[in-house]
């Protein structure tokens, strides 16, 4: 889950993180209203979506740039109005650009230099882990590349959190010493609080910056939340915008299932996450592409494999869909049923490559058999990618 | 001897009286294992039945633990819960915890590892489907089954099996029961990005159990635990290994399902691991239909 500029602002002042003047607005008359607020000088105007590039975009109605600077109030209207319900293309955002339902009325900041400095959770040492270094303002993998000594890496104590000592160490490592050591450090400290207390995987300030008046400002942020966590943190899912994800995924979720679209044109159905994963592979390595992952989880339930079908046969681009299951525990006859009742439910027309294994498998393959379904049954892995990669080719000749 | 546990291993179940747990419970008892007490805060005293098999119910770990001898639990208990009850495991000084729950918050996971430092439990997950080790009656009936594993897909033999996944576990041991070739034990180390065992962890064991002859190693896309596993095997590790690689095609930055399951910044891909396995000299199959068959490739190179 990824949120709005003017949501990283919003946490920033509700945890004390020190950030620039600004609000969000949602209508021209609210973006007059707080330019007004903030004083109609140094105003910038900052369209919101789940993309970068937003300075250099054009929206689709011609209007130049996502991110503008305003000298009044009026002029704050103007471009808001120019801005909201509008499409803007940026290099991230691919051909189809995304609307705009929210515009970022702020103060524009002068910048001395900018910092990287991130809290992320590492895996390898289970603990919270600071990554600062004073090159900010440009790809940090390329910073720990080329210069890995200018990377500052601080681990964080998982019971006792980051001290202050760390926090003015920190500070100290960056240039950040002697009047601005406190406000850095506090920074730091009140970003970590917020980290903590929101179940955050990964915190990036992104940029963290030091104004030529001596202030140190985190402006924006991207945010990771751990999706485990949610379910404490109903102020977090608030902040979700679903007219930024893929809606064939916002549909799965609501099924219980863990789908992800690709753009591929060979379905799938698997039950477990490793063998989901393990199935677009050999469609790959059959010569195939696999238009998703999706994971029905252990059980597959009629019901679960019904919604699943619905969900892929949205996806215009699926040509075929394998079915992958290995019934441990659950009976393959049952999964079987439920395929063909899914089938027929569906009216399905594309190659249905169905590969079962495990529990009664006879039984299973006798009902796919049986069904009177143009599908066909597979033996193994390997078989069933080919099968399938052959079927859909069949299918386009 | 197997690894972590034996047929004669006794075990109780954290969440016995839920529809998952309970479930599960009937499937180990039915698979002959030694199951022999339950607990549900709340509800010590009754007794969980199924078939001839009545098992006792406690409030707390330790009480199931002091009365029945029980030496691991295994814990179906909802995420908000599953924090303090591995800790309430840890502290009652089992041996292994084995956490099957999914979607346990990470900061918790972390904050439970953290706390279970220098202390004897072992902690296997979460998010995982737990572990066998086969027995030797018909379908490997009166084996070990923690968890959440197909018990009867198993064959008790001298293959170590360690893996994230399970549906991608049962392929593996699916393929070697078929082929003739059984397990000493298979082990699910879980989907998290923060978990109690690791491969390089299992490995060890496997490597140092004289009933295990060959190993599978299963791993996917996230983290750098199978290049550590891969590196420590490519300099200690003198048995024949087979491994298998999942998510090649996964897209940059997204959560495959399995929460650890991501590649980021360039990190965790399955190129870079099966680049880092072959190095260490482990044959990997470049397909999970052929886990076994890799396996059987790389004993008879070993002769």
């Amino acid at each position: 889950m990824n949120i709005h500029e003017y949501q990283a602002k919003e946490l920033f002042q509700k945890f004390g993180v020190a950030t620039s003047p600004g609000k969000v607005a949602r209508t021209p008359e609210e973006a007059e209203a707080i330019a007004r607020e903030l004083g109609e000088k140094d105003i910038v105007v900052k369209a919101q979506i789940h993309a970068g590039g937003r300075g250099k975009g054009t929206f689709k109605n011609g209007f130049k740039g996502g991110v503008h600077l305003v000298k009044s109030a009026a002029e704050a209207k103007e471009v808001a109005g120019k801005m909201l319900g509008q499409t803007l293309v940026t290099h991230q955002t691919g051909p189809e650009g995304k609307v705009v339902n929210q515009v970022l009325v702020g103060k524009s900041v002068d910048i001395a230099k900018e910092y990287y400095f991130a809290i992320l959770l590492d895996r390898g040492t289970s603990a919270p882990v600071v990554i600062a270094s004073t090159e900010g303002g440009v790809e940090i993998e390329a910073v720990a590349e080329k210069t890995p000594e200018k990377i500052l890496r601080e681990p964080v104590h998982p019971l006792l959190g980051l001290q202050p000592f760390q926090a003015r160490e920190l500070a100290t490592q960056l240039g950040l010493g002697g009047a601005l050591l406190r406000p850095a450090s506090e920074l730091f400290l009140a970003l970590y609080r917020l980290f903590a207390a929101c179940d955050c995987s990964i915190v990036e300030i992104n940029p963290l910056v030091l104004t030529p008046d001596k202030q140190v400002l985190a402006l924006d942020a991207k945010f990771n939340f751990d999706d485990n966590a949610l379910y404490r943190h109903k102020e977090i899912v608030a902040l979700r915008d679903i007219t930024e994800e893929d809606p064939r995924e916002v549909e799965a979720s609501k099924s219980g299932l863990n789908y992800i679209g690709l753009d591929g044109d060979i379905a799938c159905l698997v039950n477990g996450a490793g063998l989901a994963m393990a199935t677009m592979d050999i469609i790959q390595y059959a010569g195939g592409r696999p238009a998703n992952f999706l994971d029905v989880g252990g059980g597959a339930s009629k019901e679960q494999v019904t919604a699943a079908f619905k969900i892929i046969l949205a996806d215009p681009q699926v040509r075929g869909i394998l079915v992958n299951i290995f019934g441990g525990i659950m009976d393959c006859n049952v999964i079987a049923t439920g395929i063909v009742a899914a089938a027929r439910e569906t009216e399905l027309k594309i190659p249905l490559v169905v590969r079962l294994e495990g529990n009664n498998v006879a039984a299973g393959k006798k009902t796919l058999a049986e069904s009177g379904l143009a599908l066909t049954a597979a033996d193994d892995l390997d078989d069933a990618a080919r099968k399938v990669v052959a079927a859909i080719g069949a299918a386009a000749a | 001897m197997a690894i972590l546990v034996d047929t004669d291993t006794k075990i109780l179940v954290q969440g016995i009286t839920g529809d998952f747990g309970s479930r599960h419970a009937r499937a180990s008892l039915d698979y002959g294992t030694r199951l022999v007490a339950g607990v549900t805060p709340g509800k010590g005293g009754q007794v969980f039945e199924h078939g001839a098999h009545r098992v006792p119910v406690f409030d707390s770990v330790a009480e199931a633990a002091r009365q029945t001898g029980a030496t691991v639990s295994v814990l179906f208990v909802p995420p908000p819960f599953a924090a303090d009850s591995i800790l309430e495991g840890v502290d009652a000084g089992l041996d292994l915890v084995v956490a099957i729950t999914e979607g346990i918050p990470v900061m918790d996971m972390m904050r439970v590892k953290a706390a279970m430092a220098g202390k004897k439990t072992r902690l296997i997950g979460p998010n995982c489907p737990g572990l066998v080790t086969p027995g030797t009656g018909e379908n490997s009936h009166g084996g070990c089954r923690i968890g959440i594993a197909p018990g009867y897909i198993h064959r008790r033999g001298h293959v170590g099996v360690v893996s994230r996944s399970g549906t991608l576990t049962y392929e593996a041991v699916w393929q070697l029961s078929q082929r003739g070739l059984g397990q000493s034990t298979c082990v699910g180390i879980g989907g998290d990005p923060i978990n109690g065992t690791s491969h390089l962890d299992v490995l060890k064991l496997f490597n140092d159990d004289p009933e295990t002859e060959a190993i599978i190693i299963i791993g996917e896309i996230g983290g750098e635990a199978e290049e550590q596993a891969a590196q420590w095997a490519g300099e200690h590790c003198k048995k024949p290994m087979a491994a298998f690689i999942a998510g090649a095609t996964a897209p940059p930055g997204r959560r495959m399902g399995h929460a650890g399951a991501i590649v980021s910044g360039g990190k965790g891909t399955a190129q870079g691991k099966i680049a880092a396995l072959e190095a260490a000299g482990i044959a990997v199959a470049k397909s999970p239909a052929t886990m076994a068959d890799t396996l059987i490739a790389a004993m008879k190179a070993r002769g």
